[in-house]
C-alpha cells in the first residue's frame, strides 16, 4: 500500500514530469533552431581571412550595439549581381516543380493500386515501398551511374535490343533527364506513402454510393477519390518538393556542369570557395524561399495528427 | 476485372523500377570485371580488396559507433518528445516545439549542415566525431518522435490509469506500462535513426572534423572518381546488413504479436 | 408529431393476386464467395408499391442478396428481373435502383445541397431543375436549414436523413435501404420508422429494407422474408410471421415463444374441432386446434408465444390438458410487461407474459410461488420444421 503522502504526490502535478518535454525542447531550440539565428546572423557578417572565415560572432555581449552597426547585405547584394545565383534558384524551383509532378504522375497510380490490392498483400507491398528507403540515399544514386553512363548498362541494352547502332552511346548521363531519373527514383517511396495513407483511408462504400447514383468509375475517381486524397497529394508533393528543392548529392552525382541547382552552388560555396558568410546567405535565401511550402506541410501534418 | 489488370501492371513497372537497380548493383559486386558492361564471371575479389582497404574500414568502423551512439541517443529524446506531443496538450511554446518536431524531416540537408556547423564554430567546438553524434542526434530524433507518436496515439490510457489505481507511481508505470507496449515502434525508431545515420553524407560532411571520416564520405569521394566494383561490394554489404536488420524486426514484431494472440486464446480458454 | 399513416394498411395484397406482374424477381439466384454460398438457389417476387423487409441474422445473406439488386454483386447463378427485364450486367450507375447505405456513405467533401445534388448531376438535368429538386428534397427531410453544412457538421440522425434525400432525389423505382436506422437510438429510431413509411406511400415506391431489427421490419413492412443460412425460410406479412410461423427457425426469430418438442398422439377431432392434434410433450398434454399435415407419431414441436399463457396460482378445472404446474423461478419486470419464467417438475422452463394493467408494485405471484400456466385450444401452434 502506498502512503497517503505518497498517493497525494501522485495525484498533485508533477514538477518532474515536464522534464519529458523540457529536456527534448531544449535539445532542439540548441541545436537545431538556435544555428537559424546564427546562420542569419553571419550571412550579413564580412568575409575574412582568419579561420574559421568570417568575423567572430560572440566576441561579448557589450559590444551588441557595434554590431548591428556593422551588419551589412553585402552577401545578399552579391546574391543579385551575380546572376549565377538567381539562375541556380529559378534552375533548382524549376528541376523541384517538375520532379514532383513526375512523382505524383508514377506514385498516384501505384498508391491506388497499392490501396485496391487485396488486404492481405497491402502489408507486403507497403514493405516493399519502404525496403528501398531504408537502404543508402548514396548507393542508390550510385547504382543508377553503371546503369546511365554512355559505356553504361542501359547503353548495352539498347544495343542488344537493336534500338542503337552498335557503335552509339546513350547521352543520358550528367544531364537534366539524369538528374529527373535519379531525383525520381530516390523520393517515390516519399511520394507513395502518403498518398497510399491518404487512399487506404478511404471508405469504399463512397464509390459505390457514386456508382450507385449514376456515376461511372473514371467519374467517380475525379469527383469522390481524387478530392478526398488531395491531403495525401499535398503531404507528398511537400515532403517531395521541399528537399528536391536543396538537393546536393543527385545533381552533383548525376548532373553535369551545367545542372544549376542551388544545394551544389551552396556547396561549392562553402567547401570550395570558403566563403562561408555567402554560404550561409545562399542558404538563407533558400530557406525563405521553402518558407511557405514547410508551412503547409507543417499544417497538413498537424491536421492529420 | 479490368482494373485489376492495371493494378498489377502499375506495381510490376513501379517495384521493377525500384529494384532492379539495386539488384543490378549488388550483381555487379560479384564481378569479376572491373568493366560494369562486361561480366567476367563470378568472384569475391572485390570484396577481399574491400576488406584490406584499412580507409574504407576505419570509415565503417567510425560510422557504425556514430549510427549506434546517435540512434540511441536520437531514440531517447525522440520518445520524449513524442511523449510530450501526445500527452502535454499545452505548455508554452508547443506551436515552436511541433514545428521543430516535424521542420527537419523535410529541411534540406545543405541547410541543417551548415547550420549547425556555424552553431559549433560559433560555440568554439571542435568538429570531429561528437559533433557529427550531436548532428545525427538532432535530425534522427525527430523521426522517431514521428513513428512513437503515431503508436502513442492509439495506446489505451486507461492501461496507465489501471496502473496508477493499483498504486504505482508515474514514473514506474512508464517503464512498467508504457514502454513495453510502445517498445515495437521505439524499435522501430531506432531502427530507423540508425539507418538514416547510417545514411547521412551531407549533414556529415559538413560536420565531420579530421579523423572522423564516416562510410558515406568515403564512398562519395571515391564515386567522384568513377564506379568501381569495390563500391558496389561495400553498397551490398551494407544493403544486406540493412535488409536483414528490417526483416529481423518487422519477424520480431510479427512473430510477438502472433504469442499474444495464441497467449489471449489460452488466456480465454483458461477462463470459459 | 402526429403520425399519419395516410390511407395506409389498405387492401394492400398482390402477392394473393394470381395475375399480379412481380416488378422485381430473384430467379434461382445463387452468389457463392469462394466456397462459402451466402445465397442458394433462392426464388423471391416483389411487388410495385411494396415495403418489403429482408429479415435475417448477419451473415444470412440479406444483403448479398440487396447488393446483387443493386448492381455491386453478380449473382453466380440465375437471375434478376427488374419490370420482367433481365438486369444481369448491367453496371450500378445504369441501374433504375438507389441504395441508402448502412454508414451512409455521405461524401465528406460535399455540402449536403452537393451531395443531394450528386445524381442528379451524372443524369446531366438542367440546373434549375436540379436546385428545384433539391430544394424539395430537402424539404421532405426537414434538412432545409442544413443545406450548406457538410456532413461532419451533422448529427447522426441529420446525417441519416441526407443520405435519404439523396437516394430519393433520382425518384428511383425501387429503393434499397441497407439497416438505414442501425445508427440511430431507439427513440429516433421509431420516429423515423413511421416517417419512412410516409414517404413511401405519399411518393409510390418500391422500398426494399435489409434489417436484422425486427421490430423494426414488423413496423414498417407489407412482407417480411426470413431469411437463414442463404435461403429464405418464410415470406408473409408481418402478422402471419408472428402468428403463424412456419418453421422453429421463425418461430424463435421473430419474438419470444415457447417451444416444447413433442410426439404427435391424435389427430381425431376428438375435441370436437376439425383438424386438432393432440401431442404428448414428454408428459405435457397439449391440444392445438390447427389444420397440420402431421400424423400420429409424428416428431413436432408445440409453440405458444408468453403473452398467449394465462398464468394463475389456482387449479384450472380441466387439468388433462394445456395445463402446466410448477414454480415461478424468476420474473422479469419490463415495465408494460412481466415475464414469469416457470419451471416445471422436470427443470424445463416456460415462459408467461403479463401486461401489468394495475400500478401495483407488489404483485400477487412471486418467486417460489406454485402456479398454473393455461391456455386455449387456439393459442398455440404445432411446427413440422
Amino acid at each position: 500500500m502506498a502512503s497517503v503522502s505518497e498517493t497525494q504526490a501522485a495525484n498533485t502535478p508533477n514538477p518532474a514530469r515536464w522534464l519529458v518535454v523540457v529536456v527534448p525542447y531544449l535539445w532542439l531550440l540548441l541545436f537545431f533552431a538556435a544555428p537559424f539565428l546564427i546562420i542569419f546572423k553571419i550571412s550579413l557578417s564580412d568575409t575574412a581571412i582568419a579561420m574559421p572565415p568570417y568575423t567572430p560572432v560572440f566576441p561579448g555581449f557589450g559590444a551588441i550595439r557595434d554590431y548591428i552597426s556593422e551588419l551589412d547585405f553585402e552577401n545578399y547584394l552579391f546574391l543579385t549581381e551575380d546572376p549565377l545565383y538567381i539562375k541556380a534558384y529559378l534552375s533548382s524551383l524549376r528541376i523541384a516543380v517538375i520532379s514532383t509532378f513526375l512523382l505524383l504522375l508514377i506514385g498516384y497510380p501505384m498508391a491506388l493500386a497499392m490501396a485496391r490490392a487485396p488486404s492481405s498483400l497491402r502489408p507486403t507491398l507497403v514493405m516493399l515501398v519502404i525496403l528501398p528507403f531504408w537502404t543508402s540515399f548514396l548507393i542508390r544514386v550510385y547504382a543508377w551511374i553503371g546503369i546511365l553512363k554512355p559505356d553504361g548498362l542501359l547503353t548495352l541494352l539498347l544495343q542488344t535490343t537493336g534500338l542503337l547502332e552498335p557503335n552509339e552511346q546513350i547521352q543520358i548521363f550528367r544531364t537534366d533527364i539524369a538528374v529527373f531519373i535519379g531525383i525520381v527514383y530516390s523520393y517515390l517511396p516519399f511520394m507513395v506513402l502518403p498518398l497510399y495513407s491518404a487512399l487506404e483511408k478511404m471508405d469504399n462504400t463512397l464509390l459505390e454510393a457514386a456508382s450507385d447514383l449514376g456515376c461511372p468509375p473514371w467519374k467517380a475517381f475525379w469527383k469522390i477519390t481524387f478530392p478526398l486524397s488531395l491531403p495525401g497529394v499535398i503531404a507528398g508533393s511537400m515532403i517531395c518538393f521541399i528537399p528536391i528543392t536543396g538537393e546536393f548529392v543527385i545533381p552533383d552525382l548525376l548532373g553535369g556542369a551545367d545542372t544549376l541547382m542551388i544545394g551544389k552552388t551552396l556547396w561549392t560555396e562553402f567547401f570550395g570557395n570558403r566563403d562561408w558568410p555567402l554560404a550561409s546567405a545562399v542558404a538563407v535565401v533558400l530557406l525563405i524561399m521553402l518558407v511557405v511550402p514547410i508551412a503547409i506541410f507543417q499544417n497538413q501534418q498537424k491536421k492529420v495528427v | 476485372m479490368k482494373s485489376s489488370r492495371f493494378d498489377a501492371t502499375v506495381l510490376t513497372l513501379c517495384f521493377a523500377f525500384l529494384y532492379i537497380p539495386i539488384i543490378i548493383l549488388i550483381v555487379y559486386s560479384f564481378n569479376a570485371s572491373k568493366l560494369v558492361t562486361v561480366w567476367g564471371g563470378f568472384s569475391l575479389q572485390w570484396y577481399r580488396t574491400m576488406w584490406s582497404n584499412e580507409g574504407l574500414m576505419d570509415a565503417a568502423w567510425v560510422t557504425a559507433r556514430v549510427g549506434v551512439l546517435s540512434a540511441t541517443l536520437g531514440t531517447a529524446l525522440g520518445t520524449l518528445a513524442a511523449l510530450s506531443l501526445v500527452r502535454f496538450q499545452k505548455f508554452p511554446g508547443r506551436m515552436l516545439f511541433s514545428g521543430m518536431i516535424y521542420a527537419p524531416l523535410v529541411m534540406p540537408e545543405v541547410i541543417t549542415g551548415l547550420s549547425m556547423l556555424l552553431l559549433f564554430v560559433a560555440l568554439n567546438i571542435d568538429r570531429g566525431f561528437w559533433t557529427v553524434i550531436i548532428a545525427h542526434t538532432t535530425f534522427t530524433m525527430c523521426y522517431v518522435a514521428i513513428v512513437v507518436q503515431s503508436r502513442l496515439m492509439t495506446f489505451d490510457r486507461s492501461l496507465e490509469e489501471a496502473a496508477l489505481d493499483l498504486g504505482c507511481p508515474p514514473v514506474k508505470t512508464f517503464f512498467k506500462i508504457t514502454l513495453p507496449l510502445i517498445l515495437p515502434a521505439v524499435i522501430a525508431g531506432w531502427m530507423l535513426a540508425f539507418t538514416l545515420s547510417l545514411d547521412d553524407l551531407v549533414i556529415a560532411s559538413f560536420n565531420t572534423g579530421p579523423g572522423a571520416t564516416t562510410l558515406p564520405i568515403k564512398i562519395y569521394s571515391q564515386v567522384r572518381l568513377g564506379v568501381t566494383p569495390e563500391i558496389n561490394a561495400i553498397c551490398t554489404i551494407l544493403i544486406g546488413f540493412v535488409t536483414i536488420g528490417v526483416i529481423a524486426t518487422s519477424i520480431g514484431t510479427k512473430r510477438a504479436e502472433l504469442n499474444r494472440i495464441r497467449d489471449e486464446h489460452v488466456a480465454l480458454r483458461g477462463t470459459t | 408529431m402526429a403520425k399519419s399513416l395516410g390511407p395506409v394498411k389498405r387492401k394492400f395484397s398482390p402477392w394473393t393476386d394470381p395475375s399480379a406482374v412481380p416488378f422485381i424477381r430473384f430467379e434461382n439466384i445463387t452468389k457463392r464467395f469462394g466456397d462459402f454460398t451466402a445465397v442458394d438457389n433462392l426464388t423471391l417476387d416483389i411487388y410495385e408499391r411494396e415495403f418489403f423487409s429482408l429479415l435475417g441474422p448477419s451473415g444470412c445473406g440479406k444483403t448479398t442478396l440487396m447488393r446483387m439488386l443493386a448492381g455491386f454483386e453478380e449473382p453466380t447463378e440465375g437471375r434478376i428481373l427488374l419490370q420482367g427485364k433481365d438486369i444481369s450486367g448491367v453496371p450500378p450507375y445504369r441501374r433504375p435502383t438507389n441504395m441508402m447505405f448502412q454508414s451512409y456513405a455521405l461524401f465528406p467533401h460535399m455540402t449536403v445541397e452537393k451531395n443531394i445534388a450528386f445524381g442528379l448531376e451524372q443524369d446531366n438535368l438542367p440546373k434549375g431543375e436540379i436546385a428545384a429538386r433539391v430544394e424539395e428534397m430537402l424539404k421532405l427531410v426537414k434538412l432545409e436549414t442544413f443545406a450548406r453544412r457538410k456532413p461532419n457538421q451533422l448529427s447522426g440522425g441529420q446525417r441519416q436523413r441526407v443520405a435519404l434525400a439523396r437516394s430519393l432525389a433520382k425518384r428511383p423505382k425501387v429503393l434499397l435501404l441497407d439497416e438505414p436506422l442501425g445508427a440511430l437510438d431507439k427513440k429516433l429510431r421509431e420516429e423515423t420508422q413511421f416517417e419512412l413509411m410516409d414517404i413511401q406511400t405519399n411518393l409510390g415506391l418500391t422500398f426494399l429494407i435489409v434489417t436484422h431489427d425486427q421490430e423494426e421490419a414488423m413496423t414498417v413492412s407489407d412482407r417480411i422474408a426470413v431469411m437463414d443460412k442463404g435461403v429464405i425460410m418464410q415470406v408473409a406479412t408481418p402478422a402471419e410471421i408472428y402468428e403463424a410461423p412456419n418453421s422453429r427457425y421463425v418461430a424463435d426469430f421473430i419474438g419470444d415463444i415457447n417451444i416444447l418438442e413433442g410426439t404427435v398422439s391424435t389427430t381425431e377431432s376428438a375435441l370436437g374441432a376439425p383438424g386438432a392434434v393432440r401431442i404428448d410433450c414428454d408428459g405435457v398434454a397439449v391440444a392445438v386446434e390447427q389444420e397440420c399435415q402431421a400424423v400420429k407419431g409424428d416428431k413436432v414441436a408445440f409453440a405458444i408465444r408468453p403473452e398467449k399463457v394465462r398464468i394463475s396460482p389456482d387449479q384450472p378445472a380441466d387439468t388433462s390438458f394445456n395445463a402446466v404446474y410448477g414454480e415461478v423461478w424468476d420474473i422479469g419486470y419490463l415495465g408494460d410487461f412481466s415475464v414469469f419464467l416457470v419451471k416445471m417438475a422436470d427443470g424445463r422452463i416456460v415462459r408467461a407474459a403479463q401486461a401489468n394493467v394495475s400500478r401495483l408494485v407488489d404483485r400477487p405471484i412471486t418467486f417460489g410461488d406454485m402456479v398454473w400456466l393455461t391456455w386455449p385450444l387456439d393459442a398455440g401452434l404445432v411446427l413440422t420444421r
